[in-house]
């Protein structure tokens, strides 16, 4: 166990370090001279010779990237062209709206897949398993982005009941738990959670009708076990690989919001990625990528433990 | 035989079972794969959406009521069911049904290109990492790993969003989002039939590599992969129309339903159910291929 927890978290350096090198490829990809993305574009030339010396871009590639990690790891991003700040102070708020985004998302996905899962799966092939199936398969097939938008029109325009945009009243971005601030969480919430609860309710549905059918089920159930002390044991046995899926879905929710953030306008990482493709600011592109694509290879990681140490039956040495 | 413990019933059954495959592949393998999709009327019902909606887009220009790009400035956001625009009209007075119709083809065409491509080339680098071993595996799959660290959508986002905006760069974007998964199911298929007996007894008769791959190989791995990436196609469609939403992928004012949906955005609360419009499209698409590719999973048979 302590050697393959080494190994494991020993695997995930390179991985992280490929991970910082596509990101730094990925202004190496954008077309034009990456040295425009530092300085502006009226910049006179000796100033961009000087500049281009002082960032080092006149040095071959190998040498840039490792000069990148090397202010990457010490916490500096770069500055935003457009509004001259430093990349992290932008992103450090976005990041925790993103996150509660996400977080509260796969909650409801989860608790949704679940019951739903369960359900299916238990009675399976009955018009409950086929209802869960159904709601299953249109989470994983609607377009988000579209069913924000519905939600938007049934629920903002029509019944007037939540607000269409933003994380707070006035167009705040600062959070707080209040009620005025959660209406603003429901519907992104709701509209990014069909995802989690499509995959969760197939996972969990698979692995209840697999254990359902397990010789000790059947055991349990001849010594006269209540069907809660059944059910109790069959949840000890899918928890594992269904909380392994959560925490997945939490990371491709944290990459994968910005469609729905800009529908809602909701201020996190999707609306600053998406403000950067749309004014060429590379190093928020950059910064905001590498971040959420670390804290994706972190939470890979900790999902991959958490298993480990939840479910005995998997022996890694 | 790997399974060589078996007892004398279970051998009877494995003949059993081989004598009905063989009198199956005496009718081919997808004569066999076609009887079952067949009494499958879900998967059929799709397919036929799928099919009446690919015919629609292809002879839009013949179906089409309209010009798609003429507009009318007073005839602007009609509501559906007005005479002469069945489904209204958009922000600049065009006729929803013709958008729709020349919609389909971008959207359909940037959905399934990436799939497609990422098929020819994960497979061809599955199968070598899988049939090689070693250190081409170690290679291949390492990088592999890398891409898996990504959440797709981000990646995505990343790379045509450094690119720039364009049809070519969000196609070329979509297709390096697929290429690592479907190098990872055919690393494992392949794996599992390198050491299958047929494929030692081709070895040992002489036959080359290239030969082996082509005959024994590809014969059995190719149904596999591609069911699976029959099920990326849902994904795709959805990534592709997202990053036009997101005005990543066809410029204005060129039909797509993504990009529609985006310009519709305004009209939300004007003309909420034209606005919503194209998403349906994107929706029924996408549930159809997701509902076909599940039938062709189970009618070949094939875990996982």
């Amino acid at each position: 166990m302590f050697f393959y927890l080494i190994r494991r978290i020993a695997y995930a350096i390179p991985i992280a370090l490929a991970v910082g090198f596509v990101c730094f490829m990925l202004v190496q990809i954008a077309p034009g001279d990456p040295i425009n993305a530092i300085v502006p574009p009226d910049a006179p030339g000796d100033v961009v010779e000087q500049v281009r010396r002082d960032y080092g871009l006149d040095k071959p590639l190998p040498v840039q990237f490792g000069l990148w990690l090397l202010k990457v790891v010490q916490g500096d991003l770069g500055r935003s062209l457009a509004s001259g700040r430093p990349v992290w102070s932008d992103l450090s708020s976005a990041i925790g709206n993103t996150l509660m985004l996400a977080a509260s998302a796969s909650l409801l996905g989860f608790i949704l897949g679940c019951v739903l899962g369960g359900l299916a799966g238990t009675f399976r092939g009955s018009w409950l398993d086929r209802v869960a199936v159904t709601l299953a398969v249109g989470g994983v097939s609607v377009p988000h982005y579209w069913l924000g938008m519905v939600m938007v029109v049934i629920f903002s325009v029509q019944l007037n009941w939540l607000p269409a945009m933003g994380a707070g009243p006035g167009g705040s971005s600062d959070w707080a738990w209040d009620w005025e601030h959660i209406k603003h969480l429901i519907l992104p919430t709701v509209t990014l959670c069909v995802i989690p609860m499509g995959i969760i309710t197939r996972t969990v549905r698979g692995i209840i009708a697999e254990i359902m059918n397990q010789e000790f089920v059947t055991a349990l159930r001849g010594k006269g076990l209540t069907r809660r002390g059944v059910f109790l044991h069959v949840v000890k046995n899918a928890a594992p690989t269904a909380l392994a899926v959560m925490g997945l879905q939490l990371g491709y929710l944290m990459g994968g919001s910005i469609l729905v953030e800009t529908v809602f306008s909701w201020p996190g990482t999707g609306l600053l990625l998406n403000n950067a493709i749309f004014q060429r600011d590379l190093p928020v592109l950059q910064g905001t990528i590498l971040v959420l694509a670390m804290f994706f290879v972190a939470l890979n990681l900790l999902v991959d433990l958490m298993q480990t140490a939840l479910d005995p039956r998997i022996k890694r040495g | 035989m790997s399974n060589s413990a078996t007892t004398p019933s279970a051998a009877e059954a494995e003949l059993a079972v081989q004598a009905r495959q063989a009198a199956e592949s005496s009718t081919g393998y997808w004569a066999g794969v076609w009887k079952r999709v067949r009494r499958d009327p879900l998967t059929i019902f799709c397919a036929s959406v799928l099919l009446l909606m690919l015919l629609a887009i292809v002879f839009a220009s013949l179906i089409a009521p309209h010009d798609p790009y003429q507009g009318s400035m007073i005839r602007r956001l009609r509501p559906v069911g007005t005479p002469n625009h069945i489904l209204g009209t958009d922000e600049l007075g065009r006729d929803m049904l013709t958008r729709l119709l020349y919609g389909g083809r971008l959207s359909w065409f940037m959905g399934i290109t990436p799939v497609a491509l990422a098929f020819a080339i994960g497979t061809v680098l599955g199968v070598l990492a899988g049939y090689a071993g070693g250190k081409t595996n170690m290679a291949i799959m390492r990088v592999t790993d890398v891409f898996y660290a990504f959440p797709s959508v981000l990646l995505a986002v990343a790379i045509s969003g450094a690119l720039g905006a364009g049809i070519i760069n969000a196609i070329l974007a979509l297709t390096l989002v697929f290429i690592p998964p479907i190098i990872r199911v055919a690393e494992t298929v392949t794996t599992g039939v390198r050491n299958l007996d047929f494929v030692d007894a081709a070895r040992a008769s002489g036959a080359n590599a290239f030969t082996i791959v082509r005959v024994h190989v590809l014969g059995n791995v190719l149904g596999p992969i591609f069911v699976y990436a029959t099920s990326l196609i849902s994904v795709s469609m959805i990534l592709a129309s997202g990053l036009s939403f997101l005005g990543l992928g066809t410029k204005p004012p060129e039909p797509e339903w993504g990009l529609m949906l985006n310009t519709l955005r305004t009209a939300i609360y004007v003309q909420p159910w034209i606005a919503v419009l194209p998403g349906v499209c994107i929706f029924v698409t996408s549930i159809c291929f997701n509902l076909v590719s599940d039938g062709l999973r189970q009618a070949m048979d094939v875990k996982g």
